[in-house]
């Protein structure tokens, strides 16, 4: 056999590329975090020192005077997603119950949880546009409504999927025990299921919000932006998203530590309700077994 | 049909002893059953509202330029001239570029957690990639404009014009904000869905593959490439189609970093326009019919692709999973 | 049959999964050109004493192993040994065929020799032909070498899982349950080539079936509980054990 003996020729190379490939694998890990750190960084460090009492009460400022704050960009934005939440959380959980509920095998079911990841991945800009026609050209003006409808529509698919994908892990025997009961289906689902999930609902719905929040290509369209505060829900509106946009492309020294102390709040904001809903994930609200 | 179905999905209720009462038990079901299903149906019409009626306003345009919309580079709102090529080479080139940035990145994380690091480890750095796609397309524009751009122009761009600039990509001046540094901030937005993809493909890799190069006397990076990489590159590809669907549609990121130029530059570090960039630009100050039908031409266009490729990838990362399953019961 | 070498000896081992102390001071000798079987009830470590034997074990997270085995005399879990070189002298079979799924059989069976930098054609084509002939699978294969490996039936499978064990010449094959898949037409194809294989490598071969060990092996040990009950020729293990525990064992009265 003196093919075993040439097997080990080899092996100094292949252990080196061994070396040499894991090095990488490891390299492309720090690789992929460094830009978290860094915009992390980055956001905390210089909002930071943009922040301010003021920047939570004040109108921004004009152009040339130091000061101001985004109070009426970040009530701006608590509208936009209150006002989308109001119509994307319930259709979203709808639509979620449906697919865990009644989506077992059905080609409408699959239809439509192909729709829903197609939604998600509609560009959000492409929403925006959809939303200035059906809402922003009948009204003639942008409105913090036409923005809630566009966000709203970005929303229900995040809220239908984590929703759908956390009732799904609702033991089967806890169903079965409601019918057994003799309770009628819907009381079931709305009464054991339902409830019993709250987390995954909450999961699902502060996933939504937090995308919402942070979206801004559509509200440019739609929400448009305003420097003041807003006069009333058919009018343009302010949101910390847009106002950051235009505050960082703008020219002026002052405006721009403006944008980093609003990114720094809007940062903080979902990753607050991320990894709030991790917390929410890991603790076993879902019954297990 | 829904009678059916629902019949057949739920388990069958109990015998209820009076009949009246039960019918009004499979009553309450029914009408639950198609409330849900309306409500569900009405994301299904959202979706395909937002089709017929970007088509719709793209009509005019679309009869008035034909197909050389796409190939003519002349986009004249004054003189009422559409042509939509520099956002499509734009679009495409910036694309192009994040998944040739992220792809190496992003597979090399996916495999470093599900197949070198520690269980600790792993949990700790894939809950930081997955909150890279937590944070908002602005903020990356933001980071990108005031940090990216600057050190790019300053150190990277100067040193690839000196070492590299015999080949045209890499001439001219550097800008800062323009194709390159849009590719870059796409790349590291789209990190964390290739990723998170490619580990769902490698975690429904049957143990019993690696154990059997492992036996044979694989390295460890040699059991990666036969015991993983080997079965899993149809779902890598869907992986990497999901994030090239994400990068074509990013919109603020990219607008904020590319320059907006509304011209091709052979030049990566030249200003340039995507698609997404130009509707987030002139969208909300187009006034002129034909000038917001060209736009939404351009919105048509850009959705019909992201709808195109995620469907493709849809189905493969669907089939590979699905193999999967049916073929190693364990 | 104590006239042949040892060429793997165990030296109390032990093996752990965490906390848990899955193998208890097994010393074992396996002597060239012949066929061991461990047998016992599930979950007492015949398969992990196996995968022991070729350093798999501690691919397990949390998984580690003490004492000493010895191929040939040396020390396998010596600092300093890549565990690499020993699992291509000692070849593993596993429960389920695991042929790799977008490999033809052809490179399936070369996998091994691939690895090691092995390139040109003609001795690819020797090794391969001369290892799924070893393996009984080249007449039912010659015709169709590219096609997937996966493409197989399950009995076939796992032959070829052999065939690319074989392929690197190993002088041991570890073999875990490597017929608890399959039908008993298979089964007997497998068994019979146990026997046969014996002439060029030594065999430890994992079975949950008593009737198997009789059949194919010269010795047999007994596990139970991580312990290692006895081990002797398989015909007085069969019909006059020492120990009473593995009486009642092959007798019936448990496991």
């Amino acid at each position: 056999m003196n093919i075993r003996n040439q097997l080990a020729a080899n092996d100094g190379r292949r252990r080196l590329k061994n070396q040499i490939m894991c090095a990488f694998l490891f390299l492309a890990a720090i690789v992929a975090i460094a830009p978290l750190v860094s915009v992390f960084v980055y956001v905390v460090q210089r909002g930071y020192q943009a922040m301010s009492w003021d920047f939570f009460t004040q109108l921004p400022a004009a152009v040339g005077s130091s000061g101001g704050g985004m109070a009426n960009a970040i009530t701006g934005t608590m509208v936009l997603v209150a006002l989308a939440s109001l119509i994307g959380v319930p259709v979203g959980i709808c639509g979620g119950l449906y697919l865990s509920e009644f989506g077992a095998n059905s080609k409408i079911a699959s239809t439509l949880r192909f729709g829903v990841d197609i939604l998600a991945s509609v560009p959000s800009i492409i929403v925006g546009l959809f939303a200035y026609a059906v809402v922003v050209m009948p009204m003639k003006r942008p409105s913090a409504l036409a923005g809630g409808f566009a966000l709203a529509i970005l929303m229900i698919p995040t809220v239908a999927r984590t929703s759908e994908a956390l009732l799904k892990l609702v033991p089967v025997h806890i169903r079965e025990a409601g019918l057994a009961l003799g309770i009628p289906r819907w009381k079931v689902i709305i009464f054991i299921v339902l409830r019993g999930s709250m987390g995954a609902i909450i999961t699902g719905i502060m996933l939504g919000i937090a995308r919402a929040a942070g979206e801004t290509a559509p509200l440019l369209l739609t929400a448009a932006g305003s420097q003041h505060w807003s006069h009333g829900l058919d009018q343009p509106i302010a949101s910390l998203p847009v106002q950051i946009y235009t505050f960082a492309i703008s020219p002026y020294d002052e405006w721009q530590k403006q944008a980093w102390a609003g990114a720094f709040v809007l940062v903080l904001f979902v990753f607050v309700l991320n990894i709030g809903t991790r917390l929410i994930i890991k603790r076993p609200t879902i019954a297990k077994d | 049909m829904g009678a059916q179905e629902l019949e057949q999905s739920s388990l069958l209720i109990p015998e209820v002893k009076s009949r009246k009462k039960r019918r009004d038990v499979h009553a309450g079901d029914r009408r639950f059953f198609w409330t849900l299903r309306a409500v569900a149906l009405l994301i299904l019409a959202v979706l395909i509202a937002i089709a017929v009626q970007l088509f719709l306003v793209s009509l005019p345009a679309i009869r008035h330029f034909g197909v050389g919309f796409v190939f003519s580079t002349d986009w004249n709102p004054v003189r009422n001239r559409f042509g939509a090529a520099a956002f499509v080479y734009g679009t495409v080139v910036s694309s192009v570029l994040a998944i040739a940035i992220a792809f190496p990145i992003s597979l090399g994380v996916a495999l470093f957690l599900n197949e070198l690091a520690p269980r600790r480890l792993a949990s700790a750095v894939g809950f930081l990639v997955e909150m890279l796609a937590a944070i908002p397309s602005v903020v990356y524009g933001l980071w990108g404009l005031f940090v990216v751009a600057p050190w790019l122009r300053t150190v990277f761009e100067p040193m690839m014009i000196r070492y590299f600039g015999f080949i045209p990509l890499f001439q001219g001046p550097p800008y800062g904000v323009g194709m390159f540094t849009a590719g870059v901030v796409l790349a590291i937005m789209i990190t964390p869905t290739i990723s998170a993809i490619s580990r769902e493909i490698f975690r429904a890799v049957p143990l019993s593959h690696r154990e059997a190069a492992l036996a044979l006397g694989a390295t460890r990076w040699e059991t990666i490439r036969l015991g993983v990489l080997n079965s899993s590159r149809l779902g890598i590809l869907g992986a990497v189609i999901l994030g090239l669907g994400r990068a074509l549609g990013e919109t603020m990121a990219v607008t904020m970093v590319i320059g907006n130029r509304k011209d091709i530059a052979l030049s990566l570090f030249a200003p340039a326009q995507t698609m997404a960039s130009l509707l987030a630009n002139e969208y909300a100050e187009a006034s002129d019919d034909l000038h917001l039908s060209a736009l939404a031409t351009v919105g048509f266009l850009l959705f019909l692709v992201s709808f195109l490729i995620n469907s493709l990838a849809r189905f493969l990362v669907w089939r590979v999973e699905s193999r999967q399953k049916e073929g190693a019961p364990r | 049959m104590a006239q042949t070498s040892i060429i793997l000896q165990t030296k109390r081992v032990n093996a752990y999964f965490g906390k848990v102390h899955a193998i208890q001071d097994v010393s074992l000798e396996f002597r060239s050109n012949t066929v061991t079987a461990m047998i016992g009830p599930s979950g007492c470590g015949k398969s992990t004493f196996i995968r022991t034997l070729n350093r798999m074990h501690e691919e397990v997270p949390g998984a580690r192993v003490e004492g000493e085995v010895l191929l040939d005399g040396s020390n396998i879990y010596q600092p300093g040994v890549d565990p690499v070189s020993i699992r291509r002298r000692i070849g593993m079979v596993f429960q389920k065929a695991n042929p790799f799924p977008s490999l033809s059989i052809f490179d399936n069976v070369a996998a091994g020799l691939k690895l090691a930098g092995f390139q040109r054609r003609t001795v690819l084509q020797e090794v391969v032909e001369r290892s799924l002939r070893q393996a009984a699978l080249w007449d039912e294969v010659k015709d169709k070498l590219k096609a997937p490996g996966t493409s197989l039936s399950g009995g076939q499978q796992q032959r070829l899982c052999i065939a690319r064990a074989l392929a690197v010449s190993p002088p041991v094959l570890l073999m875990d349950e490597p017929t608890s898949a399959l039908d008993p037409i298979s089964t007997a194809k497998i068994e019979e080539l146990v026997m046969e294989l014996k002439n060029e490598v030594t065999i430890v071969i994992v079975t949950h079936n008593m009737q198997q060990a009789a059949r194919i092996s010269d010795h047999t040990a007994f596990f139970l509980m991580g312990e290692m009950v006895e081990c002797d020729l398989t015909s007085r293990i069969f019909t006059k054990p020492r120990d009473s525990r593995t009486e009642n064992y092959i007798t019936g009265r448990f496991g």
